[in-house]
């Protein structure tokens, strides 16, 4: 048992129990702290204990060295050949991280266009870039990259690895912590340094939204961590990079590749897509009908934005799941989101809460979805919407002239 | 076919798990323990496979003892079997830890042909374990399935298509596989009242530690590389601003606050 309860030193105050969010400690009949089956090792009901009654064991090190491992790494996404904007971002966060830490900072780009790539990477002030090669690597597939990363990491030993949160980067960072056997942090939206530990504080939210978490990995290396993209500042290109490019032998072959991947059938609703966009326009259960969607999807393309949907939207058949927001759809964080008759259901808002900015567009004052919104507008939404594209057609023109 | 389902309890979100402001305690108003939504996708995903294609449903959950009420939904839902991991070892597993004490639990099980988890759980909201444990199990995975096309249990191949950002990819592989589900793959069922009643009444095997075999070290807040330092409420959002006036006034106010915050260029 990590948690351990000094019944000597317990007042039976029940602050830990306050703090709780799990049911995993009670004040028994002695009067004094006890562990229950539901702790989580958390570790709040030590923070708050004014006794001193509770102490978490120190975690066991691993026998591994781990200041064998330096310099932080970022994994290069890519799809279609066309870099994710993440990775970019990663780079810039990334090196700020190494400058801190007074290391390099690298990245990793698996493909079959690697050498192309590198020189786009290049450009965003990386010091080293591990460039892996092959025909068979074209594509990503979870076996064959995260082949690969594992053996570029062995090889040069990170001790933090950056990847973006996007479908793929949850898909293969997943599966590459477990090969590694080390902490992964999921869909961070903050990262930072521990300047007296080296450590890297991973900030997440969790709870959809409700609290954030900041969670370290002291034992093991590397670090890893999956980060929600957009969130971090995309970097400037550097003038003159002065880059290292490392060409690593693939340790997979052809034969590796487990999954075949038969056909890719694009979504056409709208033109940009959710997880992508910097506006998102959504609409809920007030939207009444599917044929509605298409004044939303008006003032997307107005903004260049994309359509999202409520839950209640997509139950009720209006808009294909791919585009639903909220805890059993996409995790959403636009600079500006639109929500159209949508009431604010703590699901939805779970998705989207994060968001920079939000309008909401409701005629119930009391919608829940006022109090998560920037500005508000108690109103009609058929009589708002149309409106909106009026006035924004009209501004436009007028720049246009 | 034998299906392995992993299925989670996790906080109702209804519960709202927030942070008092001031005092810094958590407010834990009527938190209530569900199946974790996208593992209900996943339960009636292995039960629509067992119709199909015929076999035996099992699921399994790690978690503390009453984590076999979520057990006890996927009985009356109607898979076959249930099994709890639970012991005091295993408290503080992160995914790494989560996913190997798993990988344990269905090695358990004997030969399997699918293991079907939900795409990620609505607490932790991280989406490791499935891709952990397919790991750990050296089964082929397939991510976010939004619909199994086919299963050839002659040829011993799957194909399912995958909902990624910009569309569907379809894939195919070989079993046995994981998978682990989005919402669109089907609507689960509601289990009737006689179901309820015999789920109730079913004795779940509970296997700990000793159970799994497995090296003790890597169970539980040992096995588990991450660990949480701080717990916070984000900052609360600003504005809730509510703009006043008839329709065109009030959209021309919005505009105006839009363009001159530069949140909108036009």
């Amino acid at each position: 048992m990590a948690l351990k309860v000094i019944k000597e030193n317990c007042t039976g105050c029940g602050l830990c129990v306050d703090v709780c969010a799990y049911s995993g400690i009670k004040i028994n009949d002695e009067g004094v702290a006890e562990v229950t089956e539901s702790c989580i090792l958390c570790g709040q009901c030590v923070d708050v204990c004014p006794a001193g009654a509770l102490m978490m064991e120190e975690k066991k090190a691993t026998v591994e060295d781990i200041f064998d491992y330096k310099g932080v790494m970022v994994f290069v996404e890519h799809e279609f050949g066309k870099i994710h904007s993440v990775s970019f971002e990663l780079l810039g966060k990334g090196r700020e991280i190494a400058d801190n830490l007074g290391v390099s900072l690298s990245a990793m780009l698996i493909g079959a266009e690697g050498d192309s790539m590198a020189l786009e990477v290049a450009r965003y002030d990386v010091d080293t870039i591990y460039v892996c090669n092959s025909t068979w690597l074209k594509d990503y597939q979870t076996n064959t990259y995260v082949a690969e990363a594992e053996n570029i990491i062995r090889t040069y030993k990170p001790e933090i690895v950056l990847i973006g949160a996007t479908t793929m980067g949850r898909d293969f960072a997943g599966a590459l912590a477990a090969r590694l056997k080390t902490g992964l942090t999921a869909d961070c939206t903050e990262l930072s340094v521990d300047m007296e530990k080296r450590l890297l504080l991973q900030t997440r939210p969790a709870f959809g939204g409700n609290i954030m978490a900041t969670i370290i990995s002291p034992n093991r290396r590397p670090q890893m961590a999956t980060v929600r993209p957009k969130v971090m500042a995309m970097p400037e290109p550097v003038k003159n990079p002065d880059v290292q490019i490392i060409q690593v032998q693939p340790v997979s072959g052809p034969q590796d590749m487990l999954l075949d991947i038969l056909e890719f059938i694009p979504d056409t609703a709208g033109t940009v897509n959710l997880a992508d966009a910097d506006i998102i326009i959504s609409g809920g259960r007030g939207m009444k009908g599917p044929e509605n969607f298409s004044m939303l999807f008006e003032l997307a393309e107005l903004l260049g934005g994309a359509v999202g949907a409520s839950r209640a939207a997509v139950d009720s058949g209006w808009m294909p799941y791919a585009h639903q927001v909220g805890q059993t759809g996409r995790t959403v964080r636009p600079k500006l989101y639109i929500a159209c008759g949508i009431s604010g259901a703590i699901q939805h808002l779970a998705g989207m809460q994060t968001s920079e900015n939000i309008v909401a567009i409701n005629k119930d004052p009391d919608a829940p979805i006022f109090k998560v919104a920037t500005f508000g507008i108690v109103g009609d939404l058929f009589k708002v919407v149309p409106e909106l594209i009026r006035q924004i057609k009209g501004k436009k023109q007028q720049t246009a002239c | 076919m034998k299906i392995v389902v992993c299925i989670k309890q996790v906080p109702s979100t209804e519960a709202r798990v927030q942070m008092d402001p001031i005092k810094g305690t958590l407010i834990r108003e009527g938190v209530e323990s569900v199946v974790n939504p996208f593992d209900e996708y996943a339960i009636e995903e292995g039960i629509r496979l067992k119709e199909r294609y015929g076999g035996e449903v099992t699921v399994i959950s790690m978690g503390p003892p009453q984590a076999r009420e979520a057990l006890k939904t996927a009985l009356a839902m109607g898979a076959d079997k249930a099994v709890l991991l639970s012991d005091r070892a295993f408290a503080g597993s992160d995914t790494l830890a989560t996913a190997y004490t798993l990988s344990l639990g269905i090695k358990k099980l004997g030969d399997i042909d699918i293991v079907i988890c939900g795409k990620q759980a609505t607490d932790g909201d991280t989406a490791q374990v499935g891709p952990g444990l397919a790991q750990r199990l050296n089964l082929r995975q397939i991510t976010y399935v939004s619909k199994i096309r086919e299963i050839n249990l002659k040829n011993r191949k799957i194909t399912a298509e995958r909902l990624i950002e910009s569309g569907t990819q379809v894939v195919s592989t070989a079993l046995p596989a994981l998978i682990t589900v989005v919402k669109d793959i089907n609507q689960p069922r509601i289990p009737n009242i006689f179901s309820i009643k015999k789920a109730t009444r079913a004795e779940i095997p509970v296997w700990g530690m000793q159970d799994l075999g497995g090296d003790p070290k890597d169970f539980g807040f040992d096995g588990s590389p991450t660990q949480v330092v701080r717990i916070f409420t984000p900052p609360p959002r600003q504005g809730g601003e509510i703009i006043q006036g008839e329709v065109p006034e009030a959209v021309a106010k919005l505009i105006e606050a839009l363009t001159s915050r530069n949140i909108i260029n036009l």
